[in-house]
């Protein structure tokens, strides 16, 4: 586990953060009635995976409640908290995914990003985030639960695709490239 | 791009509060509207929010199109409320008075109706404050007072650093989205589910690509110029609290305290009038 | 005296890669100094940067041997932090370097990182907001800013540290030519009234050279191959060798037969003795040829009476119109921030015209969608990495074709046929991230060939680019346009690129068209040149310190010889 904490760190939250609140507005409908895939946790993923657990949390945590903030005037915090938990849990293991050493991209890493991930996103939305609507808001226990499993749903897709994208698409420039030659 | 809320620089004596008061203010006020489900206090926070947003002058253009989203918001999460649990108000309030029936299990009853005004009038406490907050505090004296009430340095400067490159993202963020909608890569439109996944990922990629860029040079000019060369550093835009600093944050914790009180004298965090 | 930077017999490796970067390195610098340091893209001029500012060793780790002296001290004994006391380090890209969120607050970073108390910061952050020229401004953000606003508010953020030695990296690469001339007029105050050491790297030479420097460094291949004044080293050959541009008049000089004289001081045009070379450059003038007129063809875009505004009442463009005809080379050129990007946002199709027509072959394209548009009408940006979204080479060409169901065999042999045009085709299964900023460039321009467009508009197509890459984008446009007959319209500030690859100017000055010309006529004409930020070529000051009457024709034929003669030495490398 990665626990430096540097000024690369320092601005990777702040730039982090910039682009998941700029990216706040991109959502993409899907089939499941009600489930939108947020790009943004996608690139928070990506970034946890690469920065690690602080990185990631913060840039959740931050950004969510910034980009409630800016665009929509109100912080639904039940909601916060969660997203920075997928960044801190998927940012743990930040070391075993190797993506800046060029070491992403077989199978066996994209499996244990995914299972991770999934998991991330099983305590956040199943858990976190349904607990604290009952306790702080106060709302009803099934709508607070189907929220929370389409919340889950969409997540993992996302981050299962575009975020394992971006982890290979990283990794791959960072990997030696000695064995190319030219054809004709 | 999206209007989104932002700092606008007035002359009031809220303007002039420190970025620390309004935060405390900010989260203890969250906090207290959160935690609170006694309509009587909500009705006195929400009187007192709509003073403060008149005290700070700030006009409606500022924050009129954010708030007709949220009123969206508002009517959606109200009806979801209603449609998955026509009885949360019987259930938290103990009765059931049946005004008329729709069909099959939704009845609308006085308790559901009070549960939901009770749920719409919290977010009018927490609205104004919100606006305040953001159209009323000088984002860079906000991070220097971060810092002040012992928070790291670190986390302010990362906060600093994400407010000032937001344009920058987004402004990148249009022109590679416009580059690849000039090739035929749409991210709205018809497309099918899977492409669309796939054409979104076309603009994150470089964006993503270039803002990694991006790190690496903030943080090298930010070494250069002696960045996190010792455990403290001073801020440019820092404001000492002042007597109105003091007397703010006095009055919301004494507040808080008092609403909690009365909330929770009755054992529950609901004001119960139907018994 | 001591010198401040001292290299002796210096070498560095970076620790990933196999072969030094820096080989026997011998270099002095005295205080108060001014040092131009020249060289080609990969020839260790930005390592040696490095190793001045401390960031090598300390954050790209590597082996060293010999030794280098800052201020008498080891580098690597004061640590970054001390480093930054005595060098003060001006990066290229001022959105990175500019980190405040208002001017002020940027420039008293360093301060505030020192914990000096704030009183003394409001102090000293007004007195360097003077010098250079940004008091008005120390309330502003960032996005409110001009590029050479924004350069100089990183200028005063290094200065408030009272450093010995200012470092400028590559300070003209963003800039128009006349923010440029400002930038370097700056630097140059700097130098006088403070007595700080000034190191530029620049590969602008005839721009960096707007104002004296005491000597120029050449790096090549790792090493220092010549370290002589400007005088000497304009007379000689080096930077011809090197691949580093000479300044336009020098190169005129030459090519009348002249070997030009260190003692006729050629660092200034203005202020050259030229009393020998006059003859001879009137005789070429008389001998040379002037432009063949080309043949006229149809219209291919023209714009009627364009006008824009995001906000009702403060428009951006007003009464734009040109016809530019097919297979012309065309610049559109203009200050920042003058209309230019707004103009090729317009032909695209990302915002709507106020009033006015843009017409493809003569029909409107209004009703067309951006991506109807784009098929016709291809836009390359700035920089490769803005468009390159996938990893491989062949699906980054293929991306354009593949989203519009082109069947796949299909697709398969439009890019071969691109990658061979584009010189990509052995590298067609390599990963993009393998490949130089130079090919990637040429990946970006591929994936917009592939779709067959009849109109290329190509943004800034060499910003940041050595002459050597420079000419190799320049070359491989040129090609594309006189064997495929593809329109080019290129959006620039580079006064070289429209001067020699381009037959017409359309010059925009704040939402205006004010020219619509030759370059040659465009460069030479003062009122134009400063209402539109450019700087007028050295070439007219040549013709007119020769007393020769026709100075834009002289720009003229000096172009066209050296087209010419590119293509000849091209033939002989060839053959």
């Amino acid at each position: 586990m990665k626990l430096k904490f540097g000024i690369k760190e320092v601005v990777a939250i702040g730039i982090g953060t910039a682009l998941f609140v700029a990216l706040t507005q991109i959502q993409i409908p899907t089939p499941i009635p009600n489930t939108y895939l947020q790009p943004r946790m996608a690139v928070m993923a990506f970034l946890a995976a690469v920065f690690g657990p602080v990185v990631g949390g913060i840039v959740g945590l931050l950004g969510h409640a910034l980009g409630d903030a800016l665009f929509y005037g109100s912080v639904w915090w039940s909601w916060v908290f969660p997203d920075g938990v997928v960044g801190l849990i998927i940012g743990l293991f930040a070391a075993k995914y190797a993506i800046r050493e060029g070491g992403f991209g077989s199978t066996k890493s994209i499996v244990f990003f995914n299972v991770i991930q999934v998991v991330s996103n099983a305590v956040a939305w199943i858990v976190v985030a349904p607990l604290l609507d009952i306790i702080i808001y106060a709302e009803p226990v099934s709508k607070v639960f189907a929220q929370g499993a389409f919340a889950f749903v969409g997540n993992i897709i996302i981050i299962g695709i575009l975020g394992t994208l971006l982890c290979v698409g990283y990794s791959s420039i960072g990997a030696k490239s000695s064995s190319l030659t030219k054809e004709d | 791009m999206a209007k989104i809320l932002s700092y606008e620089e007035k002359d009031t004596w809220i303007h002039r509060l420190s970025g620390v008061t309004k935060l405390v203010f900010f989260l203890l006020w969250c906090l207290t509207s959160m935690l609170t489900y006694d309509t009587r206090v909500l009705a006195v926070m929400v009187a007192f929010s709509l003073v403060i947003f008149k005290i700070s002058k700030t006009r409606w253009k500022q924050v009129g199109a954010v708030f007709k989203m949220i009123m969206l918001f508002l009517v959606l999460n109200v009806t979801a409320i209603f449609l998955f649990s026509p009885d949360q108000g019987t259930h938290i309030y103990g009765t059931r008075t049946v005004l008329f029936h729709i069909a099959g299990p939704y009845d609308v009853t006085k308790e559901q109706l009070f549960y939901e005004l009770n749920v719409i009038i919290k977010y009018f406490t927490v609205i104004p404050a919100v606006f305040m907050f953001l159209v009323t505090t000088n984002p860079s004296e906000f991070a220097a007072s971060m810092n002040k009430v012992g928070i790291s340095y670190n986390v302010g400067y990362a906060f600093s650093i994400a407010l000032r490159y937001i344009p920058d993202v987004q402004g990148e963020f249009t022109k590679i989205k416009h580059a690849q909608e000039a090739r035929g890569i749409e991210m709205s439109g018809k497309a099918s589910f899977i492409s669309r996944i796939k054409n979104t990922s076309s603009i994150i990629f470089p964006l993503i690509f270039s803002s990694m860029d991006r790190i690496d040079t903030v943080s090298n000019a930010m070494e250069l110029r002696g960045y996190g060369k010792h455990k403290k550093r001073t801020w440019y835009m820092e404001r000492k609290l002042q007597r109105n600093d003091y007397l703010v944050i006095a009055f919301t914790v004494v507040f808080m305290v008092i609403a909690l009180a009365v909330t929770y004298s009755n054992g529950s965090r609901f004001y119960n009038p139907f018994v | 005296m001591e010198p401040i930077i001292e290299f002796k017999d210096f070498s560095f490796k970076y620790r990933a890669q196999a072969e030094p970067t820096l080989r026997d390195i011998n270099l002095s610098v005295m205080p108060g100094e001014k040092v131009l340091i020249v060289g080609p893209s990969g020839s260790g001029k930005s390592t040696l940067a490095h190793c001045i500012n401390g960031l090598v060793p300390f954050s790209y780790t590597g082996d060293i041997t010999g030794s280098l002296k800052i201020g008498g001290k080891n580098p690597a004994d004061l640590g970054l932090f001390g480093m930054s006391k005595i060098v003060g380090t001006v990066l290229q890209d001022t959105d990175g370097q500019f980190i405040g969120l208002t001017v002020a607050e940027d420039i008293a970073f360093a301060l505030e990182n020192d914990m000096v108390p704030q009183e003394e910061m409001f102090k000293k952050v007004d007195e360097v907001a003077e010098m250079v020229d940004v008091k008005q401004l120390l309330g502003h953000a960032p996005g409110e800013m001009s590029g050479g606003q924004k350069q100089r508010v990183s200028m005063a953020g290094v200065m408030v540290d009272d450093v010995d030695i200012l470092l400028f990296d590559e300070p003209l690469a963003n800039l128009d030519p006349a923010t440029g001339k400002r930038a370097i007029a700056m630097i140059d105050q700097i130098q006088k009234n403070k007595k700080t050491t000034i190191l530029i790297i620049e590969h602008r030479l005839e721009d960096a050279l707007y104002r004296d420097v005491d000597r120029i460094v050449v790096v090549g291949e790792g090493r220092i191959v010549s370290d002589t004044t400007p005088d000497e080293l304009l007379a000689g050959d080096i930077l011809e060798k090197q691949g580093i541009r000479e300044p336009l008049y020098i190169t005129a000089i030459k090519h009348a037969g002249c070997v030009i004289s260190p003692s006729d001081h050629p660092q200034h045009i203005e202020t050259m003795n030229l009393e020998s070379y006059k003859q001879p450059l009137k005789d070429w003038f008389a001998s040379a040829e002037g432009k063949k007129p080309g043949k006229e063809t149809a219209s291919v875009l023209k714009v009627e009476d364009l006008y824009f505004s995001y906000v009702e009442g403060s428009p951006i463009l007003q009464h734009i119109h040109f016809d530019i005809k097919k297979g012309e080379m065309v610049s559109i050129v203009g200050k920042n921030g003058a209309g230019k990007s707004t103009l090729s946002n317009l032909i695209c199709g990302f915002y709507k015209p106020t009033k006015g027509k843009i017409l493809l072959n003569g029909e409107d394209i209004a009703p067309l969608s951006i991506k109807e548009r784009g098929e016709k009408i291809g836009l390359v940006m700035q920089s490769p990495n803005q468009m390159i979204s996938k990893p491989m080479i062949f699906d980054e060409v293929a991306l354009g074709l593949a989203v519009r169901g082109v069947p796949e065999e299909e697709i398969k042999e439009r890019v071969y046929r691109t990658l061979k045009i584009c010189g990509l085709y052995p590298f067609r299964n390599w990963p993009v991230s393998a490949l130089s900023f130079g090919q990637k460039k040429r990946v970006s321009i591929a994936s917009i060939l592939v779709m067959n467009p009849e109109v290329l508009i190509l943004d800034e197509p060499t910003a940041g680019q050595d002459y050597r890459h420079y000419t190799e984008i320049m070359e491989f446009l040129k090609e594309i346009n006189e064997t495929y007959g593809i329109t080019i319209i290129m959006i620039t500030h580079d006064m070289h690129l429209m001067l020699e690859y381009t037959d017409r100017a359309i010059v925009i000055a704040d939402g205006h068209l004010i020219a619509d010309d030759t370059p040659a006529k465009v460069l030479t004409n003062e009122v134009i040149a400063d209402k539109a930020y450019l700087k007028k070529t050295s070439l007219y000051d040549l013709a007119v310190n020769c007393q020769i009457d026709n100075p834009s024709e002289f720009a003229e034929r000096f172009i066209t010889y050296e087209r010419e003669h590119r293509i000849l030495k091209e033939n002989r490398a060839d053959g």
